[in-house]
């Protein structure tokens, strides 16, 4: 018993100090934000007189309306349309097992460690000859197929779980595969594809590699790209770029603290599976 | 990849597995007819997805490997090279640093946070319930929810000159090792790494936190009944129990590793000289700067093998005794 006091003690310890190493630096960047425009900031230091009005004029500088916007539609367009296709392909491989599926699914497994750098080259010229650079489109189609291995994947395994019996329950009654789908499955695969909206969600909003290749107006780019901009254009006035960089980290923070419990469950899932 | 692949059944033609199905095998076959009648609506289901992963991932990649064989400015005539660019890959002094960057951050973006996250996770493996509990996890995962940028301008401050590392360092007496820490030679690659290391430790913690909640109480109580001491314990029990939780954690951040841009582009834009460049970051320069598709492409292709040939032994001997 003593022993093990000693221990939970020991283990609060370090959690508490793995905690605070963990927020310093929002803290720190808290700190510049808040000190006067035109100084330079040393160090963390609570300011005298904070200067929440730098949050204002960073809204504004950064253009933080229309990067919402962008931001915004590039979900919509990716997000939606990669769950139903995966959901889709994962009834289609893990229920129906289609003639040829396992085919399909080492083809997908192969492009489940690509990384995004390996095919960024071509998709740039693909999406010149296309006619889309510039446009969110040269996000949003490339992201759908890159998600294609995790969210296929994901999916199957949810759908190879299902009794069979259940499908043939509802093929009796005389339903279509297509109404099969939509009536029963997808019902019972409600947490399953919630878990890919929130990773699917969080991994586009993020997405900076093509963001920077692809788009060369930030104003049409993904959060994390708009950021790369702001930096790049801001660099040196360290108070607004934390006030920015803290403005456009803020909407994953509240989207994460209202559904942290799905969050952490699905990045946990997501890694065991992915 | 796949400590789920495990437990997905693999049986072919719908037949679920289960225990009784020898005794009644007609339903079974019943089943297969009728499912081979919807052979043709089943592939209607998975076309899709297969469409947009053969446009905008087989046929870039496919493209890749093509353009790693040629030399190409992006606009002009392109140029049969055969293996040229793959034997500038691996003899150019500039290019093997830059795929040594990569390797050294495995370092930092992996073993440190599997080997900080199996020390914590085992001293807190009875405190991730009531409010503590999770108060620690929301806070732990904050590094992984937001950008990476953001992270990489957060870091760049906290390490710069005036920042506040080297306030504390000034502060304990340590002025004299205060740096610009990534504009430093010596410091830059390992700085880039303390950052990665930050962002995947909570990811890692909590993973092998859950791991560790699935481990048979009975094991900890015989270990102690023998008269292991914690490090006895941990060695004997915790760390063979959480091999798949260590696999993934494995895979998950040297994949982060090897892949590494937003960081490095943000905090360090490679510099100074060549210490920070990574492999990702030198693909993006030499295809769109320097307009060297052919060897960017070659360079590509290296990485995408580096990341198998890194991930598949950690599969193999991770999964090995579960199935």
């Amino acid at each position: 018993m003593n022993l093990s006091r000693r221990e939970n003690l020991t283990g609060r310890v370090f959690l508490l100090v793995l905690v605070v190493v963990t927020l310093l630096p929002f803290v720190s960047m808290l700190s510049a934000a808040l000190q006067p425009r035109g100084t330079v900031p040393s160090g963390l230091a609570w300011p005298s007189d904070p200067q929440w009005g730098n949050f204002a004029d960073a809204f504004t500088v950064a253009n933080m309306g229309a990067l919402l916007r962008s931001s915004l539609l590039i979900v919509a367009g990716v997000v939606p349309v990669s769950v139903l296709i995966a959901t889709m392909a994962g009834f289609g491989l893990g229920q129906l097992r289609v003639p040829g599926g396992r085919i399909v699914f080492a083809l997908l497994l192969l492009g489940l460690t690509l990384p995004f750098e390996a095919v960024v080259t071509p998709l740039y010229y693909q999406m010149q000859d296309l006619g889309l650079l510039n446009t969110r489109w040269a996000i949003i189609l490339p992201l759908i197929g890159l998600y294609m291995p995790f969210a296929v994947f994901w999916m199957r395994a949810h759908f190879s779980n299902v009794p069979v019996e259940l499908s043939e329950a509802a093929r009796v009654d005389g339903s279509s595969t297509w109404q099969l789908f939509w009536r029963v499955q997808v019902p019972l695969a409600r947490p399953a594809i919630a878990s890919l909206t929130i990773l699917m969600f969080l991994w586009t909003w993020n997405q900076f590699l093509l963001a920077i290749v692809l788009v060369d107006d930030p104003a049409k780019r993904t959060m994390a790209g708009a950021l790369g901009a702001f930096q790049g254009q801001w660099g040196t006035d360290l108070v607004l770029l934390c006030a920015g960089s803290l403005l456009i980290l803020t909407p994953t923070l509240i989207v994460f603290l209202i559904f942290q419990r799905q969050f952490i469950k699905a990045l946990i899932q997501g890694s065991l599976k992915g | 990849m796949t400590s789920a692949l495990g437990s997905v059944p693999t049986g072919q033609g719908g037949t679920a597995p289960s225990p009784d199905r020898p005794t009644r095998p007609s339903p079974a076959r019943a089943h297969r007819r009728r499912w081979a009648r919807a052979g043709g609506t089943g592939w209607l289901f998975v076309l899709p997805a297969v469409l947009m992963y053969a446009v905008f991932v087989l046929r870039p990649l496919a493209l890749t490997i093509q353009y790693s064989f040629y030399n190409w400015n992006g606009i002009g005539v392109a140029r049969w090279a055969g293996l040229d660019n793959y034997l500038t890959v691996f003899t150019d002094s500039d290019l093997l640093k830059i795929i040594g960057n990569a390797l050294v951050l495995i370092v930092f973006f992996s073993f440190v946070p599997v080997a900080l996250g199996l020390l914590v996770a085992s001293l807190v493996r009875r405190i991730t319930t009531g409010v503590f509990g999770t108060v620690v996890r929301t806070v732990l995962f904050l590094p992984q929810v937001i950008p990476l940028v953001a992270a990489g301008i957060a870091w760049s401050w906290l390490l710069s000159s005036n920042g506040l590392v080297n306030q504390v360092l000034r502060a304990v007496g340590l002025g004299g090792v205060a740096r610009a820490w990534l504009g430093d030679f010596d410091t830059a690659l390992p700085a880039v790494g303390v950052i990665g290391a930050w962002v995947l430790l909570g990811l890692c913690t909590i993973l092998l936190v859950t791991g560790m909640s699935k481990i048979d109480p009975a094991l900890y109580e015989a270990a102690r009944l023998d008269g292991a001491g914690p490090v006895r314990e941990f060695f004997a029990v915790t760390l063979p129990s959480l091999r798949q939780e260590i696999g993934v954690c494995l895979t998950v951040t040297i994949i982060a590793a090897l892949a590494s841009f937003d960081i490095v582009y943000i905090s360090t834009s490679g510099g100074p000289g060549l210490q920070t460049t990574v492999p990702g970051l030198e693909i993006y320069r030499l295809a769109f700067s320097q307009r060297q598709v052919g060897l960017a492409s070659a360079l590509a292709v290296v990485l995408m093998l580096l990341v198998v040939l890194c991930v598949l032994p950690i599969q193999r001997l991770t999964r090995g005794d579960k199935s």
